[in-house]
């Protein structure tokens, strides 16, 4: 490691410190995994991993959870063992958290489910439907719409994830992405099953229904995306200085002055367009389901934020204006 | 499920996080306690009306509709440990119970009441006699705990008897089931069908089947994690006193 390059220039002036050793015991059978020695008391925890990674290349560093204690929380990567309350001699405990996938490839495998089985639907493959319907289309217009508002909306979030969204290196464990997975991929079959199907009733109020709840995704859908850009730029920024995302010239980010999180409400409002447009019991309630995730995850933010940032605008509310 | 002694459970830490466990305040626990006295005492009443509706009538037959009512009335009642749990004034999870809460729920309710064609069926007894059983000794195993004077019999009762009751329950809990498929096709029970206003369907016939077939993975999951209590809880037998 680079120390060993100050230690030999500063041998004059500063006294040799002895490297560290970390003992790393597995958390459930307390068994000696390694022994590190000669460990930089200013490593991380990350550099740790690495270590230990050497050892165990089957366990790469974002498998790993490194704790002073069998039933404590994990060490973040970014602490220096010094800071550690440790002696020169520190145990750790390990846990092997599985396989996990880093956050684009988990956005990747979470849409492209949605987005291909609404149209194993819409082209209505064989043994999904009565036989005689097999490879036929709908004949109705809001049919192909919502095919295509569905489709859009996925598409937009693929290439947020590979072109907008900046992902911290974190990683989300595999067992949380199949479950995802199958949450996404289940839900959007179910509703694509109804919207597409050959008894499909389309909205009771008709064309006006239809279009302009069409025209409420459509405002959503870039509402939302203006929401993603303006928040990457903010991440962007180069500055150390940390900020909360305000109101540009952009309309659509208008509502920051009322949300914090105006990306969740944009998302619940397309949702809600798709809802009221297809008339379809299913998407109404996976419009719940989200709203209700979003609201935690909105209000987790908003408190984030408020705690964070002194000056803090009091208007806001986490998700919906003036209410939540 | 019948899982007996599932739920809330003191001794079930498994790997929940290592938060510091606010018990409750002593208002909690004297609620507590009346609670789970009262559920003792409810499932008591059910014991003994199916022992006495047994020897009046002289055969296993039927005896669902002799303790009907107080069992549909305590058994709905366990819904209140859902609220328990989200008050945060017992340590258990809140989705685990709330399943085992629900699915019991949902047997007396969806299942035996709704389809009368099974109320006669000797599997309603199979496993009614399995959830009183394992009741009585789970609410007073948890009204003890809370006073702090727990018998030894009961621990052991609460960690052993699951190991006959719980296969016994889950038997009876599926064999009503079952039996109900056929009332609930002929009639169209809970089911409603394309084409409709909210494009919606729904097949209750398909869903008792998932049931069944959910039970499957969970029911092996639930047993051994209470077989792995039980050795943990009872394990060290030898090394404690007879009373916590």
């Amino acid at each position: 490691m680079m120390a060993l390059q100050n230690r030999c220039r500063r041998k004059s002036r500063v006294r040799v410190m002895p490297g560290w050793q970390v003992e790393v015991l597995d958390a459930k059978t307390r068994k000696q995994l390694c022994f590190l020695d000669k460990v930089e008391p200013y490593s991380t925890i990350a550099d740790i991993k690495s270590l230990v990674h050497k050892s165990y290349p089957q366990w790469y560093p974002a498998r790993q959870a490194l704790k002073l204690d069998p039933k404590a929380k994990a060490l973040r990567d970014e602490e220096v063992l010094q800071s550690l309350p440790v002696g020169t001699t520190a145990t750790m405990y390990f846990r092997d958290l599985g396989p996990q996938l880093g956050w684009t490839m988990v956005f990747l495998a979470e849409y492209m489910g949605p987005l291909f089985t609404y149209l194993m639907f819409y082209f209505r493959l064989p043994f999904i439907y009565p036989h005689r319907y097999a490879f036929t289309s709908s004949p109705l217009t809001v049919t192909t719409l919502a095919c295509a508002c569905h489709t859009g909306h996925y598409m937009k979030r693929l290439v947020e994830t590979i072109f907008v969204h900046r992902f911290s290196h974190g990683t989300m464990p595999l067992r949380t992405i199949i479950r995802n997975c199958v949450y996404y991929w289940g839900f959007s079959a179910w509703l694509a099953y109804y919207i597409n199907h050959p008894l499909y009733t389309p909205p009771y109020y008709g064309d006006i229904q239809i279009n302009s709840a069409c025209a409420l995704f459509l405002l959503c859908e870039v509402g939302n995306f203006s929401i993603h850009l303006t928040l990457n730029s903010l991440k962007g920024e180069g500055t150390k200085v940390r900020n909360f995302p305000t109101p540009t010239r952009n309309p659509f980010t208008w509502l920051f002055f009322f949300v914090s999180c105006p990306n969740y409400t944009y998302e619940v409002g397309a949702w809600l367009g798709f809802s009221i447009m297809t008339q379809c019991l299913p998407v109404a309630l996976y419009t719940l389901l989200s709203f209700i995730q979003m609201s935690v995850w909105a209000r987790g933010k908003h408190r984030a934020y408020t705690r964070e940032f002194k000056a803090y605008p009091g208007l806001r509310m986490a998700i919906v204006p003036l209410v939540l | 499920m019948s899982a007996p002694a599932m739920g809330p459970s003191k001794t079930i830490q498994g790997d929940a996080a290592p938060r510091k466990k606010r018990g409750p305040g002593a208002l909690a626990t004297a609620y507590l306690v009346i609670y789970n006295v009262v559920m003792t005492a409810g499932w008591l009443v059910i014991a003994v009306g199916l022992v006495r509706a047994y020897l009046a009538r002289g055969s296993y037959h039927g005896l669902y509709y002799s303790i009907e009512k107080p069992l549909k009335f305590f058994q709905t009642g366990a819904v209140l440990e859902i609220v328990h749990c989200a008050a945060g004034i017992v340590p258990s999870s809140l989705v685990l119970t709330g399943f085992q809460v629900l699915s019991r729920v949902f047997l007396t309710w969806a299942v035996t009441h709704s389809v009368r064609e099974v109320q006669s069926e000797d599997s309603v007894l199979l496993f009614v006699t399995a959830w009183t059983v394992t009741e009585i000794i789970r609410y007073s195993f948890y009204t003890f705990s809370l006073l702090n004077h727990l018998p030894y019999l009961i621990k052991w009762a609460r960690y052993t008897f699951f190991i006959v009751l719980y296969p016994m329950g889950v038997s009876g809990e599926l064999l009503t089931i079952y039996a109900a498929l056929p009332y609930v096709q002929k009639t169209g029970l809970y089911s409603i069908t394309l084409p409709n206003k909210y494009n919606f369907s729904f097949d209750y016939y398909s869903f008792l089947i998932l049931a069944m077939v959910s039970y499957i993975p969970l029911f092996p999951q639930l047993y051994f994690h209470m077989l792995r209590q039980r050795k943990k809880v009872l394990g060290h037998a030898e090394d404690f006193s007879k009373t916590d």
